[in-house]
């Protein structure tokens, strides 16, 4: 696979659950649409209910797909047996989010890290302690870990370790979800440092998911932004920050804390005159028909609540699904 | 360390050192942990003394079982018989080794048979769920529905006087309790990411099972093997004692209880050999269950040894007591507030000399990493420490008095009505078992005393200070009927009840999705013009600091290292380490560039160095950062900074 | 609420018939001849085998277990094969002697279990200590060792209970509640244990939940908290431990009847088994049976109603 081609593609996804209600469905992703190139990143970011933690379980085979496809390095995996995940496990790996849950408590670091390797037949004790030091030392962490349990280690040195396990087969494309949500910020600094030199020294592609857009901004190429489980916006990811296509890729952009006060007092003043704050329903209820973000758009018209938004191309190649594009932007303010 | 000259933030140290922190506690094999417990060595000795007497009584013994010694019959202890004897002059010792060898096997097939049956049916079931997982649920419901005694008797009316049969039949009907425990430990195992990331690697079901459940589910089972062993040895004496499995004047403990119990007027002293080396024994298995389930937790975790009792969560306290310094015009004033948690061996300080104040109708921002010590200092002002940990030095002064002397039920009243507090996890703030508006009624009568009328209108009114849309509606709700950012608004409702004059707001936003805290931080800004009244609010979330407080005060492992105003902080930060955290943080970064980052960790409670807490992580840190301990510094404009080198960092253009 | 009664009935009802089939065919697979029993040992084969035909000892399992479930539909559970009692007759009259015991027993141990273990969780220190040891004492003597210890104290020594037997409410209540008292105490000793244990680890659980702290944070008393709030959320694993509790009581009544010489069921279960009195074992089996399922469908009921989340859904 050299640069450039794409390593990862999806089309029209969809991951539909049983409701609790008998014969309910719960719409957890609908027509998802992304393409990623070898060694370059792609943020999906979204808040609780948008599906991103669903479209990560849906490329690695644990959650249901109900239709759409995947592509990945060209085969087509989207009814992958789970047989067959072993030999797609050399090429895609995951980190999860939860330190404390990414890591099997009862089984030592060695034994977690290594077990991609024995899954692939790799049984010599000096070739599995050999690639054991490199990985760990990859990702800075001293090859006398390998005995310790994991409950000995701080949040950050724990996801360290994860990052080591999914190192150790060599991937192409890792799966990080929210993978720095849960740590404090000098350390998430270091991690996002770690996953970016791991990026240029290994020429890695991420599917990096986060609720957080500063981070996903730091460390992607491309970004998706979903609502709902469906796309509100894809683009280059510096491009859509600055200067976004769709009303909710703002609203999360605005809502995205600033650390500077001025800045920060200003904005405020300026959304005074803008709906008040009330409290959002009592559950989320979902809207199957329009725009999911509409009831709580401030540009939303009566079309927006019947017809579902179709996707309109924005100046830099991504697209936007919004109906009132490009004039809401002209509305603004 | 470097010295003099200015370097730049070290961009490419992503290297960690795997400190000896948690030293002494390298790696512990469960064993060793259980040499250390001297409960585990009593019980595990005394049972193997116990079960070795048995396995080698025919040497041990003094007396064959059933030698007579009728002249000496019905003795108490003396020397030709240790334990004495019974109504035919046997000897009790000999007899009791001797039934040893009875019971012992019969424990061991009534643990195995648990064992052998509830192992693989509980990770199955729990595994695979599904029908399978329901159809075993059915099962075990159906068993434990069965009174286990009345089984065991219906299986010895068909073998009559067969212990073997008796002792399968119970580790058969204790084993759904086993296999619902088992279950019950797998599920959550299951859907560990650690699992998911091992099916993506292609790992099969049965190994996962295996490498990753078994090794978990293996600690219990060994903890849950010694109850039952306790449990199987009541049994198979009970059932001797009713005669149903031995011989007559077989030697067997149930039986010589029996009789004991029938020669109860003649010599009551053979009651004790029987029943309490069988007590013993019981109670030896159980003991030990419990010293191997700390053992098991301890091999696991980070620190060894439990943090041990310390006081109950309502238990009263005295605090310690001291000065009443003049009248002010602070409303909130920490001086030198140390608190501490109790260790086994010693007190490890979490807060260390803290002193700072809250004016009236100010908002002020703790922040701090994990491990600093906020949500503790908040905690200590609220008098709602966890269990192990206390206030050993310090005042608290709030609104002119000096809180912390204050005995508990005075304080009590304190509580609600001169402040408040907000938590950071919505979802579990509010008690699940009442509706909204039950709990917030129940503080609004507590404050204000009012009929059923006026209590309702005062929560609507409530629920509508907090720009609630629907407030009836949600009155008669439950917490887990609304969402994470409703629930909030409900529980700073409740905080409010009372007319607090200051509100501690620990995480308020943290949980929650970064739509919902725009709206939360704002509401929080709106009450505070409102209400006039002051917000203490503790974070990790400089964002938030710089939208809502009016001055910041950051924490570091246990001590203010910096505290100004809000802009001055955020504009120029007199602090390596402020100065750290700001620049580390991804929305002021450039894409393609590192991050500039700070290398380390923050020291752990317990094991803070005695000179600058952040000098092994700074990058301008000298010789005299090491020195000793720093003070914390006076600047201009009432600016504080706990560094040495702010002069020299100042003209170096780098603060 | 009726969906959850429902849902217990239709589990239950397969389970009876489960329990009753599994007793039947497994005492049918009993040594010993009822017939050598009843008539006794110097009789001719001819007479054992009129006896045996008149029991209808001889036809087939199956066709004896369809006679059965029939008689069981009428409400007859047959007939003691030793002393030509009905068995419905003999379960009912021995009844109050078990119920009273374990309703006594369960109500007492209940009170003091639940009061120790609120104490010690609120008051932690040497209380819960002694909690701690006594009801691991309490659980690890056996009972019935126990129980001869109390009656040497205070039946032969003291003279101030009786050893044995039991006295009709009717009769004379003292002397009811004094033949209950030892019995009483010595099932209690364990349960009170388990009860406490699992009360002090609840409320525990719960006064360290982030709901306790923001009750505290707004003001309310200690009372309101331990006994509305915290008690009312542990009081789900508490009631789960009681209904155990009273299930297990059934086994513990056997042994607590033979010692103490009470004409309950306890006692009637190892004088059937020993006599092979094949129907009132099969009566036993499925009198407990149904009275734990009935135990159970108080416990879901119960549930129900502290929950809101199973109330509402």
């Amino acid at each position: 696979m050299s640069e450039g081609e794409r390593l990862l593609e999806v089309r029209g996804l969809a991951v539909y659950y049983h409701g609790r209600r008998r014969g309910s469905v719960i719409k957890a992703l609908d027509c998802i649409d992304l393409s990623l190139e070898s060694g370059t990143a792609i943020g999906v970011v979204g808040e609780s209910g948008s599906g991103k933690s669903t479209l990560a379980k849906a490329i690695l085979g644990l959650a249901p797909i109900h239709s759409g496809s995947i592509k990945l390095a060209g085969k087509d995996i989207t009814s992958l047996k789970q047989r067959s995940r072993r030999e797609l496990s050399r090429i895609l790996q995951v980190v999860f989010q939860d330190p404390s849950s990414s890591l099997n408590p009862y089984i030592t670091v060695g034994t977690t890290i290594e077990e991609p390797l024995r899954v692939h037949g790799i049984n010599n004790r000096e070739e599995l302690n050999q690639r054991i030091a490199k990985a760990l030392d990859q990702v800075g962490l001293s090859p006398d870990v390998v005995n310790r349990y994991p409950g000995q280690f701080s949040g950050g040195q724990k996801q360290r370790i994860a990052i080591a396990r999914a190192l150790i087969i060599n991937p192409q494309l890792i799966i990080c979800d929210e993978v720095v949500s849960a740590l404090d910020l000098s350390i998430q600094a270091q991690i996002l440092n770690l996953l970016a030199d791991l990026q240029k020294s290994f020429q890695l592609s991420y599917l990096f998911i986060s609720h957080d857009i500063a981070v996903v901004r730091y460390i992607s190429n491309q970004i998706l932004v979903l609502y709902q489980g469906r796309v509100m916006e894809s683009g280059t990811a510096a491009v859509v920050i600055k200067n976004p296509c769709h009303p909710y890729t703002r609203e999360l952009i605005a809502s995205s804390p600033i650390t500077n006060p001025r800045a920060q007092r200003k904005q405020r003043d300026e959304r005074q005159w803008e709906r008040p704050s009330g409290g959002t329903s009592f559950t989320e209820e979902f809207n199957e028909n329009g725009c999911p973000f509409a009831p709580r758009c401030q540009f939303a018209i009566d079309i927006c609540t019947i017809e579902r938004p179709p996707l309109k191309f924005t100046d830099d190649g991504g697209f936007t699904a919004c109906h009132r594009y490009p004039e809401w932007q002209a509305l603004q303010k | 360390m470097n010295k003099h000259s200015p370097t730049p933030v070290n961009p490419n140290a992503n290297k960690v050192t795997t400190g000896t922190e948690n030293a002494g506690m390298q790696n512990w094999s469960l064993g060793r942990v259980l040499l250390h417990k001297p409960l585990a060595l009593i019980c595990g000795g005394f049972l193997l003394l116990v079960i070795l007497g048995a396995i080698f009584a025919p040497l041990v013994a003094p007396y064959p079982p059933n030698a007579l010694d009728l002249q000496n019959a019905l003795s108490g202890p003396t020397a030709h018989h240790l334990l004495g004897s019974d109504e035919l002059g046997r000897d009790v010792l000999s007899r009791l080794l001797y039934g040893g060898r009875r019971v012992f096997p019969g424990v061991l097939e009534g643990v195995l048979t648990a064992l052998i049956l509830a192992v693989p049916i509980g990770i199955l079931a729990g595994y695979f769920g599904g029908i399978l997982d329901r159809l075993v649920g059915a099962i075990t419901d159906a068993l434990l529905s069965i009174p286990t005694i009345i089984l065991v008797l219906v299986v010895i009316a068909i073998f009559p006087k067969n212990s073997h049969a008796a002792m399968i039949t119970f580790g058969t009907l204790v084993s759904p309790g086993l296999i619902r425990i088992i279950r019950g430990e797998t599920l959550p195992l299951k859907d560990a990411d650690f699992v998911s990331a091992a099916r993506v690697t292609g790992v099969s079901d049965l190994q996962i099972m295996i490498r990753h459940i078994l090794p978990g589910v293996i600690r219990i089972v060994i903890v849950q093997g010694s109850f039952i062993a306790a449990s199987a040895l009541g049994y198979m004496v009970a059932l001797g004692y009713l005669g149903l499995i031995a011989s007559s004047g077989e030697a067997e403990w149930g039986q010589m209880v029996a009789s004991a119990g029938a020669l109860l007027n003649r010599q009551p002293w053979l009651l004790v050999p029987s029943g309490g080396l069988i007590g013993l024994i019981v109670l030896a298995f159980t003991l030990f269950g419990n010293a191997l389930r700390d053992a098991s937790a301890e091999t696991i975790a980070a620190t060894p040894g439990p943090v041990s009792r310390g006081s109950s969560p309502l238990e009263r306290t005295a605090q310690p007591q001291g000065f009443s310094p003049g009248p002010s015009n602070k409303l909130l004033s920490l001086i030198n507030l140390s608190v501490a948690f109790s260790s086994r061996s010693r007190d490890i300080l979490a807060v260390d000399n803290i002193s700072f104040d809250v004016n009236p109708s100010e908002i002020v921002g703790l922040v701090g990493e994990s491990g600093a010590g906020k949500s503790i200092t908040s905690l200590a002002i609220l008098r709602l420490l966890p269990n192990a940990a206390r206030i050993v030095n310090g005042q608290i002064m709030f609104d002119g008095r000096n809180i912390t002397g204050m005995n508990d039920s005075e304080f009590d009243r304190l509580r609600g009505s001169s402040f408040g507090l907000v938590s950071q996890e919505p979802g579990t703030s509010l008690d699940p078992a009442f509706t909204v508006g039950s709990q917030l009624g129940e503080l609004v009568h507590l404050h204000d005393g009012v009929n059923r009328k006026g209590s309702r209108s005062r929560c609507l009114d409530l629920l509508n200070q907090v720009r609630i849309r629907k407030p009836e509606q949600l009155l008669t709700m439950y917490p887990h009927e609304i969402s994470g950012g409703m629930a909030q608004r409900v529980a700073i409702a409740m905080a409010l009840a009372g007319r607090p004059k200051l509100l501690i707001a620990d995480e308020p936003t943290s949980a929650l999705d970064v739509t919902v805290q725009k709206e939360i931080l704002a509401l929080l800004r709106q009450l505070q013009l409102e209400t006039k009244m002051s917000v203490l609010i503790v974070t990790h979330n400089f964002g938030a600091v710089a939208d809502l407080c009016d001055r910041v005060i950051v924490l570091y492992a246990g001590q203010i290292f910096e505290e100004a105003n809000v802009f001055e902080l955020f504009d120029r930060p007199l602090n390596p380490y402020t100065k750290g955290l700001l620049l580390a943080n991804p929305s002021n970064a450039q894409p393609g560039q590192p991050l500039p980052i700070i290398p380390g960790r923050i020291p752990s409670i317990g094991s803070w160095p005695t000179n600058c807490r952040f000098a092994e992580r700074c990058p301008y840190a000298a010789d005299e950062c090491l020195a000793g301990p720093i003070p914390l510094l006076a600047l201009e404009s009432e600016r504080k900074s706990r560094c040495i080198r702010v002069d020299d960092l100042r003209k170096e253009g780098i603060l | 609420m009726l969906k959850i009664i429902g849902r217990r009935l239709l589990v239950s009802l397969p389970l009876v018939l489960i329990v009753s089939m599994l007793s039947f065919f497994l005492v049918l697979l009993t040594h010993g001849d009822p017939a050598v029993v009843i008539l006794g040992m110097n009789h001719t084969p001819a007479e054992y085998e009129a006896v045996r035909e008149k029991l209808g000892l001889n036809e087939p399992a199956l066709t004896r277990y369809e006679h059965w479930l029939e008689d069981l539909g009428r409400g007859d559970l047959g007939v003691s094969i030793f002393n030509s009692e009905p068995v419905l007759k003999i379960l009912k009259g021995r009844s109050g002697v078990t119920f009273s015991l374990i309703i006594v027993t369960t109500i007492f141990s209940s009170f003091v279990g639940i009061g120790l273990g609120i104490a010690s969780a609120v008051r932690r220190g040497l209380l819960a200590r002694i909690v701690d040891v006594t009801s691991l004492l309490g659980m690890a003597l056996p009972n019935f060792w126990v129980a001869l210890v109390l009656i040497a104290i205070f039946s032969v020594s003291l003279r101030f209970l009786p050893a044995i037997g039991y006295v009709q409410p009717g009769t004379s209540l003292s002397g009811w509640l004094k033949s209950l008292v030892l019995p009483v105490i010595v099932l209690s000793a364990p349960a009170i244990g388990i009860i406490g244990q699992q009360t002090r680890s609840s409320m525990l659980e719960v006064l360290d939940s982030p709901y306790i702290r923001t009750l505290r944070a707004g003001g309310l008393g200690r009372s309101s908290i331990i006994y509305r709030h915290a008690l009312r959320n542990a009081a789900i694993s508490i009631i789960t431990i009681v209904g155990l509790t009273f299930v297990s009581l059934l086994s513990g009544t056997v042994i607590a009847e033979t010692v103490f010489a009470l004409p309950g069921l306890g006692g009637l279960a190892v004088q059937a088994t020993s006599q092979h009195d094949l129907p009132v074992i099969q009566g036993l089996v499925l009198y407990f049976t149904v009275i734990v399922i009935i135990v159970n469908l108080i416990v879901d009921v119960v549930y129900a109603w502290l929950n809101p989340r199973i109330r509402i859904s």
